[in-house]
């Protein structure tokens, strides 16, 4: 583990930037214009060009190459962008990743087709009339590179190197932050530099020599004086006064028609923003894998353990007041250290939301529909577990609001809406749970279809009352859909019941609400973590269990006499309902006598309730969930172990399960009935 | 895991392979050592109800919860309380590409010591009381025959079903 392999290092990284670069691709489709937006892509292209060559990717190199040149043109006003030209990127993208994630060596064929349709798209672009690019005899730049810079593999004499093959340079260094000798770090850049630059350069063409540090470093770039030469397409006769530049700095300046320049001489303002998260500076974050926090948070769930044991000794010996006060300090330490490496597996739900743009997109492409996607709470925190489980229900929910839900654009234009429609995507933290909804502007679930879809199932009778929540949750049935037609994206009545299990096997809960004609709305409640609950710790025969708290509604007594008096039913009246409830003795075969005092402890899962009877009520209990071992994966009524403060093991009882056995020993003695 | 590569006893290529030798009830059992991860005292268990009865309760080992096996069911040897020299064997299996661990109740733990394919000969067909597949070899030695257990043989039918039956009914509700 401590191992890192630089190939697979680099497809992580490879993936990252080639989402940046879809996200920046997807916001260009809405601003075709934006320069920071084309900078960003061609430097996401340019990034991984180079490093893809460096890692032996070669045929993602040469790929990206096609791509990157074609971005350029764009970038310098040579080729306009246009929408076709961003859908061929696109689909150049998804090769990309083929050939990032694969041996990368067969799929030629496809990359040729994408390269064809690319120059395709060049080609079909019109010419931009004036080829447009300021031109500039001199420039003034200052210039100071980020202290670390150096560590971080930079040589700034290269780049000085490389402005002198623009044009002729006079560099000046700034040495009035080097400090003394004593303080002196010799890895870090003190220095600063001045430069003068003469000759017909584009500013496009200095800022291309800093387009790997710009973000982090202080630019500068003015101009200076008047054109020295009255013409810039003579880009032979240009730089008289000086010697020749380099050939490919008048080959661009020959391409650039004098005019200015629109964007402000201070460069300084970093042009990655627009990538919507924008690219982290670096030595703000560090990369760590995630079974390395897994790792750690398995310690201080052990460390936790070890600390309630040391404080139960230290509260028995009442002696030794010493001791006493280091398992406080230890305490408040092992609860602060949880508390913080909980906060480093939590990850923003961005990440997640990020991938739907892309979905939407080709749905809406595959169906003809417009579909704008619009998120927000996306600084929302997840556990990174729960962030890697949602991303596939989400998926479909998200599919079935633009396949089921949006509507075709003549029917929106008859139904008197906007011809785009409009699926609304946000994240919020309410209490101990996140709450994600996925909103649309659809025609709603039609009430009707499901009812005789649910009829048609024999999962309610045709007189049957039933409420409109329970309606609605017919839907998450298994093989229960009622699109009329199916299509290649849903429909087929998979997937539904797959969410709402997943879902609930997060510890989760899931709503919908939909007005006909409106739209719908599905909403997911799902607690924040899966590592830690707060659990009440019960005692059932001689074991030990944990209820997860959230479910738990309300413990009653339940008396001799009650006991003795629904012994055939197993049901009791609480508020004039009938709730049933399971002996978890008799359930777990304890062979035990049942305790004077037993307790009823109702839980409920949405509507549904059930009691369980238990022996004993020993308290709140902060549970670290640790999976059951697969060997006992055949046990349902157990969703995972916890160990306690003694050292002993509980068993955490699955919720769901339970339920779902109080309402089938509920149907079966109304059956009897 | 199938079926080719659970029956398959790997001897180096002297004919020798590793293992450590233990005691249920009366009879020597033998598992590969380079299975084994720790040899533990008794720890305290936590009964899981619904579980098969050859794992019938789980235990503490440092933070993981661990099944604890217990293979006198699958040999049908009768149990018995357990004595001083009751030991816990945790050993580690390759479950689908997961390890996974598990503790083996034992009466005795003798030592690591070296089986040779030369003395050893496959399960008969007949005569024997234990299932044949749940054994790999038979091994003489100066002490007696050394049964060397086929855990993966043993476990697979808990681990995710594939078509087998359990080894034991559960005791379910």
């Amino acid at each position: 583990m401590s191992e890192t392999d630089p190939v697979a290092a680099f497809r992580v990284e490879a993936g990252e930037v080639l989402e940046q670069v879809e996200q920046g691709l997807l916001d260009l489709g809405h601003r075709l214009d934006d320069h920071d937006l084309i900078d960003a892509v061609f430097r996401g292209l340019h990034t991984l060009k180079g490093s893809g060559a460096m890692f032996g990717f070669d045929a993602l190199a040469s790929f990206t190459h096609h791509c990157e040149t074609a971005f350029d043109r764009v970038r310098k006003n040579l080729t306009p962008a246009t929408p076709q030209l961003i859908a061929v990127i696109l689909s150049a993208q998804d090769h990309m990743r083929a050939l990032i994630d694969g041996d990368g060596t067969e799929r030629k064929a496809e990359g040729d087709a994408i390269l064809a349709k690319l120059q395709a798209a060049l080609d079909g672009a019109p010419a931009p009339t004036p080829a447009p690019a300021p031109v500039e005899q001199g420039w003034r730049l200052s210039l100071r590179l980020p202290p670390e810079a150096m560590q971080n593999g930079i040589n700034p004499l290269t780049l000085l190197d490389e402005l002198r093959t623009l044009g002729d340079c006079r560099v000046v260094a700034r040495t009035e932050q080097v400090p003394l000798l004593g303080d002196l770090v010799p890895t870090h850049c003190m220095i600063g530099w001045d430069v003068e630059l003469r000759g017909a350069v584009a500013r496009a063409d200095i800022e291309d020599v800093f387009i790997f540090v710009m973000d982090d470093m202080d630019l500068q770039i003015e101009q200076i004086g008047p054109a020295l030469c009255d013409d810039a397409h003579d880009a032979a006769a240009a730089p008289a006064p000086f010697a020749s530049p380099s050939p490919s700095a008048s080959a661009s300046a020959s391409l650039s028609a004098p005019i200015d320049d629109p964007r402000p001489a201070n460069a300084q303002e970093p042009a990655a923003a627009p990538t919507g998260r924008g690219a982290p500076k670096t030595g703000e974050s560090v990369r760590v894998p995630a079974e390395r926090l897994d790792l750690l948070m398995d310690r201080v769930g052990e460390l936790v353990i070890v600390q309630s044991r040391l404080s139960q000794l230290a509260h028995s010996s009442a002696a030794d007041v010493a001791l006493h006060s280091i398992s406080e300090e230890i305490e408040r330490l092992a609860s602060e250290l949880r508390d913080t490496v909980m906060v480093l597996r939590m990850v923003p739900v961005a990440t997640l939301f990020g991938r739907f743009r892309r979905l939407v997109h080709d749905i809406a492409r595959d169906t003809g529909k417009t579909i704008e996607l619009s998120t927000d709470g996306e600084t929302t925190e997840v556990d990174k577990t729960v962030i890697e489980r949602l991303a596939d229900p989400l998926i479909h929910l998200i599919r079935n609001a633009c396949d089921h839900g949006v509507e075709h654009p003549e029917q929106r234009l008859a139904a008197g809406k906007p011809v785009a429609g409009h699926v609304r995507l946000s994240a919020r933290q309410e209490g101990g749970e996140v709450v994600i909804t996925i909103r649309d502007d659809g025609h709603g679930i039609d009430r009707d279809r499901v009812r005789a879809k649910a009829e048609s199932h024999g999962l309610i009778q045709p007189a049957q009352v039933v409420s409109d929540q329970e309606l609605l949750q017919m839907i998450f049935h298994p093989g229960f859909s009622t699109a009329p037609q199916i299509t290649s994206l849903s429909g087929r009545g998979v997937g539904m019941d797959v969410v709402k299990r997943t879902i609930e096997s997060l510890r989760g809960t899931i709503d919908v609400e939909s007005v006909l004609g409106q739209g719908s709305t599905v909403s997911l409640r799902i607690p924040l973590t899966l590592a830690i609950i707060d659990g009440l710790l019960i005692r059932v025969g001689d074991g030990r269990y944990v209820i997860p708290l959230g479910v738990v509604e309300e413990c009653i007594e339940l008396s001799l006499e009650e006991d003795l008096r629904s012994r055939g039913r197993s049901f009791i009246t609480l508020r004039d309902r009938l709730v049933p409830f399971v002996r978890l003795r008799e359930m777990f075969v304890t062979g035990t006598k049942p305790s004077v005092h037993q307790k009823i402890v109702i839980i409920a899962t949405g509507t549904e309730r059930v009691g369980l009877v238990v022996d004993q009520i020993i308290g709140s209990h902060q549970t670290v969930i640790k999976p059951m071992s697969p060997v006992h994966c055949n046990v349902p009524t157990f969703a995972g172990a916890t160990i306690l403060g003694d050292g002993g093991v509980a068993l955490i009882l699955d919720v769901v399960q339970l339920v779902a056995l109080g309402q089938h020993q509920e149907e079966r003695l109304r059956a009897v009935a | 895991m199938t079926m080719e590569e659970t029956s398959q006893t790997e001897w180096d290529e002297d004919g020798r392979l590793e293992v450590l030798t233990f005691d249920l009830q009366t009879e020597k059992f033998a598992v590969e050592a380079v299975l084994v991860r720790e040899i533990l005292d008794l720890l305290p268990e936590t009964v899981v109800p619904g579980a098969d009865r050859l794992v019938a309760s789980v235990a503490n080992f440092r933070g993981k919860i661990i099944p604890i096996a217990d293979l006198r069911l699958a040999f049908g040897l009768p149990s018995a309380d357990s004595t001083m020299d009751s030991r816990i064997v945790v050993v580690e299996l390759d479950v689908d590409g997961v390890q996974t661990q598990i503790g083996i109740r034992t009466d005795k733990v003798h030592e690591v010591t070296t089986l040779h394919r030369d003395a050893s000969e496959t399960p008969p067909t007949v005569g024997l009381r234990w299932r044949r597949d749940y054994i790999r070899e038979l091994v003489r030695t100066p002490q007696g025959v050394i049964v060397l257990a086929n855990l993966a043989r043993i476990f697979d039918p808990l681990l995710g079903g594939r078509g087998t039956t359990p080894v034991l009914a559960p005791a379910l509700l």
